[in-house]
């Protein structure tokens, strides 16, 4: 488990993008209060989610606009085909905490 | 409608595929394409492909899965010579005659190259994969001097990776500021420092009258202004032509490209022309042009479709067109599109580092948007651009 920010620092509409500590860099939305946490790497091609843009609970990729939900991962649209990972997120006493451990196979 | 005949197996070609089936047209598909191989990617074979990170299967862009799921018959190697929209039968370079109820316009457009090239080895250009492969092998032989024609995107972005392969890399340019067309005068300008910042010599406002060689080897470049550029390995990247000469005789309007209306709609009944090879006029910049942009054969796909399927010219949506380069590891996006006279203004980041936004605005208005290395803010913005019409009413 990582401790990521305080929630003050991830308000609705915004993303984040965590490297340390991950096994691959990972992506925090917060969607409209609600916490999500997937894969940065976009299934297609070369492009970090965290990039993206969030509309309700799916994230458009910067570079070829394929679109993710966060709550499965799954695309909703071309090009991209592969789903990202889920990873458990929650907001305890104000932080952000991400349920990934340490060198857990990617 | 009973058959449909795609001509052109890339991502136009394709694209349509995907959108008939989701359109609900339950009928048959034949597609014809002049490449043996199945639908590729070509945006990565002047870049990773090109620079040996990805293999040729990651290129595909579609997986024998889902061509089952569509029920699409391939003809693959061959290329279409005819059209004979009377009798509806195209024919093919192998002889064949196909009938289709609706033909499907697809065929792209083919590198263009300079006077005396042909028949010197050495000397690439790169639109195909076949392409690619020979381009790299030609790279990966010894350490070539890299003379690469033409500073547009698909010349930069060779030129970057034959640099981060280590060459010796030479780029010319007939052009006083390279990408002036496509981003203005300073952009173009900005853009073209990627070169220079990198140590690869740029030359510009000089054209290319020739080559010397040796036993049938390219063995430099000669300039208008008389000089001799030493080259092993040459890259002439000035351009396309739309693959139009099989619709000679065949009464489909073409000029510069299948002339098309908003609906991908040719001049012909049943007809459709889309990507590369399509002339359409765009919602967005009001201008009667081909966009050679991957998105842009992505999103006429789904308007191609629906104006054949319902016989009646169907209206595409008003995006601004979007295309994407990387070069020198940055990554270059442009929305909008740009006229002599709009100006640059940056909103984020500095020029000097490579990573900015700007937004170039016409009568005030926001009409496009340049980034290096701003994706999260590029994306915003793009929202935000207003039609070339509305932009110009006073
Ligand atoms: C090296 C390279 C890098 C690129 N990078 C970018 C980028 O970074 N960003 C971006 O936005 N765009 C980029 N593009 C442009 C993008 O790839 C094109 O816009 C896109 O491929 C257009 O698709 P299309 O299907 O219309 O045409 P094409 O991809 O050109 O496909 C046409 C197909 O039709 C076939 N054909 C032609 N004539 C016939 C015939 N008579 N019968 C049968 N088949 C025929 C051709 O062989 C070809 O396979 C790049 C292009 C290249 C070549
Ligand atoms: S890299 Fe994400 S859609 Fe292409």
């Amino acid at each position: 488990m990582i401790t990521v920010c305080r929630i003050e620092d991830l308000p609705p509409g915004e993303s984040m993008r965590v490297t340390d500590g991950v096994p691959a860099p990972i992506a925090l939305f917060n969607a409209d209060g609600a916490v999500y946490a997937i894969d940065d790497t976009c299934t297609h091609q070369d492009a970090s989610l965290a990039d993206g843009w969030l509309e309700g609970c799916f994230v458009e990729c910067p570079l070829h606009a394929a679109s993710f939900d966060l709550r499965t991962g799954r695309p909703t649209c071309l090009p991209a085909k592969a789903p990202v990972r889920t990873y458990p997120v929650t907001v305890e006493d104000g932080h952000v905490l991400l349920h990934v451990s340490v060198g857990e196979p990617v | 409608m009973k058959t449909i005949a795609v001509i052109g197996a890339s991502l136009a070609g394709l694209s349509t595929v995907r959108a008939l089936r989701t359109e609900g047209y339950d009928g048959d598909i034949v597609v014809v394409g002049e490449e043996r191989h199945q639908p590729y990617d070509r945006p990565p074979l002047s870049k990773d492909f090109l620079k040996g990170d990805i293999s040729a299967d990651a290129l595909a862009l579609g997986s024998a899965e889902e061509y089952e799921e569509l029920r699409v018959r391939w003809l693959l190697g061959r290329r279409a010579v005819g059209l004979d929209p009377a009798a509806r039968a195209i024919t093919l370079s192998d002889g064949q005659e196909l009938h289709a109820d609706g033909v499907v316009i697809a065929t792209g457009a083919g590198a263009r190259t300079v006077p005396g090239a042909d028949g010197l080895a050495g000397i690439h250009t790169l639109r195909s994969l076949d392409d690619a492969e020979a381009l790299r092998a030609d790279l990966l032989n010894g350490l070539p001097r890299v003379v690469v024609i033409g500073a547009g995107f698909v010349g930069a972005e060779v030129a970057s990776t034959a640099h981060r392969l280590g060459l010796q890399v030479t780029v010319i340019e007939a052009l006083d500021v390279p990408l002036e067309r496509a981003l203005g005068r300073e952009m173009g300008l900005l853009c073209s420092s990627l070169h220079t910042d990198h140590g690869v010599r740029l030359q510009c406002g000089t054209g290319v009258t020739g080559f010397s060689s040796g036993n049938g080897r390219v063995t430099g470049v000669h300039l208008a202004d008389g000089r001799l550029v030493p080259a092993d390995v040459v890259l002439v990247g000035v351009g396309v032509r739309p693959a139009t000469d099989w619709l000679a005789g065949s009464g489909v309007h073409v000029d510069d490209g299948v002339v098309c209306d908003t609906g991908c709609a040719t001049n012909v009944p049943q007809v459709v022309a889309v990507g590369d090879v399509a002339r359409c006029p765009h919602p967005f910049t009001g201008r009667h042009a081909r966009i050679e942009h991957w998105t842009s054969a992505m999103e006429q796909a789904g308007t191609a479709a629906r104006t054949l399927l319902s016989g009646t010219s169907a209206p595409p949506p008003s995006r601004p067109p979007y295309f994407w380069s990387d070069q020198y590891r940055i990554r270059i996006q442009l929305a909008g599109h740009v006229l002599p006279g709009d100006r640059p203004e940056l909103l984020d980041g500095d020029y000097e580092s490579r990573s900015f936004t700007a937004v170039y605005r016409r009568e005030g208005h926001p009409v496009a948007v340049l980034a290096m290395d701003q994706p999260k803010l590029f994306n915003r913005l793009r929202r935000t651009l207003v039609p070339a019409v509305a932009a110009a009413a006073p």
